[in-house]
């Protein structure tokens, strides 16, 4: 199987574009994330000690900390699950049609 | 104990960014008197010793005489194993004992920075990792050399890996030393002599497979000692998060402001490049990506970054529990404070301060001999980084350009280690009184902008080219290291030349883009025949990257 073959293959064609478009959407969705929890701290910060409810003394802030350490272990556990079904089958795929 | 000194103190043993002048002063923050012999500590320390020994024993009969054997535990790491590892590679004692400690002193504020440490995970996986793993054999020079101009490039990356991890490495000595001083009671150039030993055992004799196990354990005994200290803090408040928060803020005399954002991250500008250093930093960290090496396929590479985020992630929010646990039950408890009122042992001790109130003597002895497992696992992971980089890197590649066997190379790589461990422990005695926090703002600077922007445009831009690689990475390099000294943790507090030329503590924002725009003007500006061929060759390290296909 020669290279270019396998380069203009729609299977590997398509493999490598969704696994770009998925790392790249995923990322951005991290940093995103992250930065407007920084710029929030940075610029906003009462915002993040309002109280979740009248008469607690849980904030905002402790819910939005504890879910954007949630929102990153649920990306990688969706990339993960994509990949592990998606993306694996279309290799399996890809290398049996080059078989 | 002022909360801009307890900043800096967290600063040195958590490993975050420097960003204020007195972060330079955080070790003389974190000394503070000798404890008493702890005999519990001791003992349970010495059972750790005795199977992590047993185990680089195994290890050595498995074989470390081939090149994978040694970097890569011979490559067959199952993914949850493997990540694991990461975990331990990742969650070191100073962020353990350090996050609980500014929790405690600042309550919200030293949340930030354990969202800070977690960002960057998920990164590496959505971006370099399969790649990496299809691509690399033992370093991550493997995956930048794979189409490009092999001498140069190994060079320019087995440097950056070399500089990365002596700094780390004085950094973690240091602070284990002056911790192991406080937990066991020990000397600090006994401290920094077992660490150093230690280590060096574990790398030379048992290679990757010893250092893997001995990471794994203590990620488990980290994980174990955390989760046991949170049930029985909870346990305190009948369960109850509102209860113990309530307690805590009762207590502290900032009272509800704990509970937010306080300053601690003040300015933006700042605040961004501390974001973009924790984000590409772990991305770029040579002992971190080694990890991507140990497992057999992409797969088993994405399982490891799962259960690592997992782990990680469970780890981190207990560190907020523990924090507020410490104000809640500790800053009441006038048994931890000395005549003037201070904390027994600095801050930084709170965290064992609170496993004696909530498990008795048994707790603090299994919780200070976690710690001390703790450092032996991270700083084995640099050691054996620093080693493969020399030998396979500089070594077997650019100085015997190939020609070295795999023998040789492995036996250079033990010499490394060997070398690596004694100008460290060296190092760790002579930096004893120095102000060392600057180190890790270069160690995270210097991951972040002389290796990542390397690894990902080789991996994703088909006309990168060996002098773009070279050139960005050395800018990044240069950027990084130069920014650090001209700063006001190093220009102003560590060697008082007075006001900074560059106001920030974190060069990120500047270097990191500056890494990324030299690589790409020069590959442009590129027009040499090697240049062509390299992009030429681009098709074939994409295929590669994206399916496996040749991977041994």
């Amino acid at each position: 199987m020669d290279l270019q073959t396998i380069q203009q293959h729609p299977t590997f064609r398509q493999l490598a574009s969704e696994r770009t478009r998925l790392g790249v959407a995923m990322s951005i969705v991290m940093a995103a994330a992250y930065f407007s929890y920084i710029l929030t701290i940075a610029f906003w910060p009462r915002l993040l000690g309002y109280p979740l409810w009248s008469g607690t003394v849980i904030t905002w802030g402790v819910l939005v900390g504890v879910g954007l350490i949630a929102l990153g272990f649920l990306l990688t556990a969706i990339y993960v699950r994509h990949a592990n079904s998606r993306f694996d089958s279309l290799s399996q795929l890809l290398l049996e049609d080059l078989r | 104990m002022t909360s801009r000194s307890v900043y800096g103190a967290l600063i040195a043993t958590a490993f975050v960014l420097p960003s204020g002048p007195a972060a330079a002063d955080a070790l003389t923050a974190a000394t503070g008197t000798q404890q008493p012999l702890n005999a519990t500590a001791i003992a349970m320390f010495l059972g750790f010793v005795a199977i992590s020994l047993g185990i680089t024993w195994w290890a050595a009969r498995r074989g470390t005489s081939t090149a994978k054997d040694f970097y890569a535990a011979g490559g067959g790491l199952k993914g949850v194993q493997n990540g694991l590892a990461i975990a331990g590679d990742y969650t070191s004692a100073a962020t353990f004992l350090g996050v609980t400690a500014l929790v405690y002193t600042s309550g919200y504020d030293g949340m930030i920075y354990a969202i800070g440490f977690l960002v960057g995970f998920p990164m590496i996986l959505f971006l370099i990792a399969e790649p990496l793993r299809n691509l690399g054999r033992y370093t991550f020079a493997d995956v930048a050399a794979y189409r490009l101009s092999e001498v140069p490039v190994r060079a320019v990356a087995g440097v950056n890996t070399l500089v990365i991890v002596v700094f780390y490495l004085i950094a973690q000595l240091v602070g284990a030393g002056k911790l192991i001083q406080l937990l066991f009671g020990l000397p600090y150039i006994y401290a920094v002599g077992i660490v150093g030993v230690l280590m060096m055992i574990y790398v030379t004799v048992g290679g990757m497979l010893a250092t893997t196990w001995v990471q794994i354990i203590k990620a488990i005994l980290l994980m174990s000692g955390s989760v046991l200290m949170s049930i029985l803090i909870l346990g305190h408040f009948g369960f109850s998060l509102e209860a113990l928060f309530r307690a805590a803020v009762t207590l502290h005399p900032k009272a509800d402001a704990i509970m937010a954002p306080g300053g601690l991250v003040k300015d933006p500008v700042s605040a961004i490049s501390l974001g973009l250093a924790l984000i590409f930093g772990t991305a770029g960290l040579p002992h971190i990506l080694m990890r991507f090496f140990t497992v057999s396929d992409a797969r088993q590479a994405r399982t490891s970054v799962l259960v690592a985020t997992g782990f990680i992630s469970i780890f981190y929010s207990l560190l907020f529990v523990l924090g507020f646990g410490a104000i809640a039950i500790v800053s009441a408890n006038p048994q931890f404070r000395d005549a003037s009122g201070a904390l027994v042992g600095g801050v930084n001790m709170v965290a064992l301060h609170l496993a004696d109130a909530v498990g008795g003597s048994l707790l603090l002895g299994f919780i200070s001999a976690v710690a001390f497992a703790t450092i032996l696992a991270v700083v084995s992971g640099l050691t054996l980084a620093g080693a493969s980089a020399a030998s396979h890197d500089l070594y077997a590649r650019v100085i015997r350009r190939g020609r070295a066997s795999e023998h040789e190379e492995v036996l250079v790589s033990k010499a490394a280690a060997v070398a690596i461990s004694l100008i460290a422990m060296g190092l760790g005695v002579l930096f004893e009184n120095q102000n060392i926090a600057f180190m890790v703002g270069l160690v995270f600077a210097i991951a972040a902008s002389a290796n990542f922007p390397v690894i990902l445009l080789s991996i994703v831009w088909p006309d990168l080219t060996t002098r773009g690689a070279v050139s960005g990475s050395l800018a990044g390099l240069l950027a990084s290291v130069g920014l650090v000294a001209l700063s006001p943790g190093v220009w102003t507090a560590a060697l008082k030349l007075g006001p900074a030329p560059f106001p920030y503590d974190n060069p990120a924002l500047v270097s990191v883009p500056l890494a990324f725009a030299v690589s790409w003007a020069v590959s442009v500006l590129d027009r040499s025949a090697a240049a062509a061929s390299v992009r030429a060759s681009f098709g074939a390290q994409h295929v590669r990257a994206q399916t496996g296909l040749g991977v041994e």
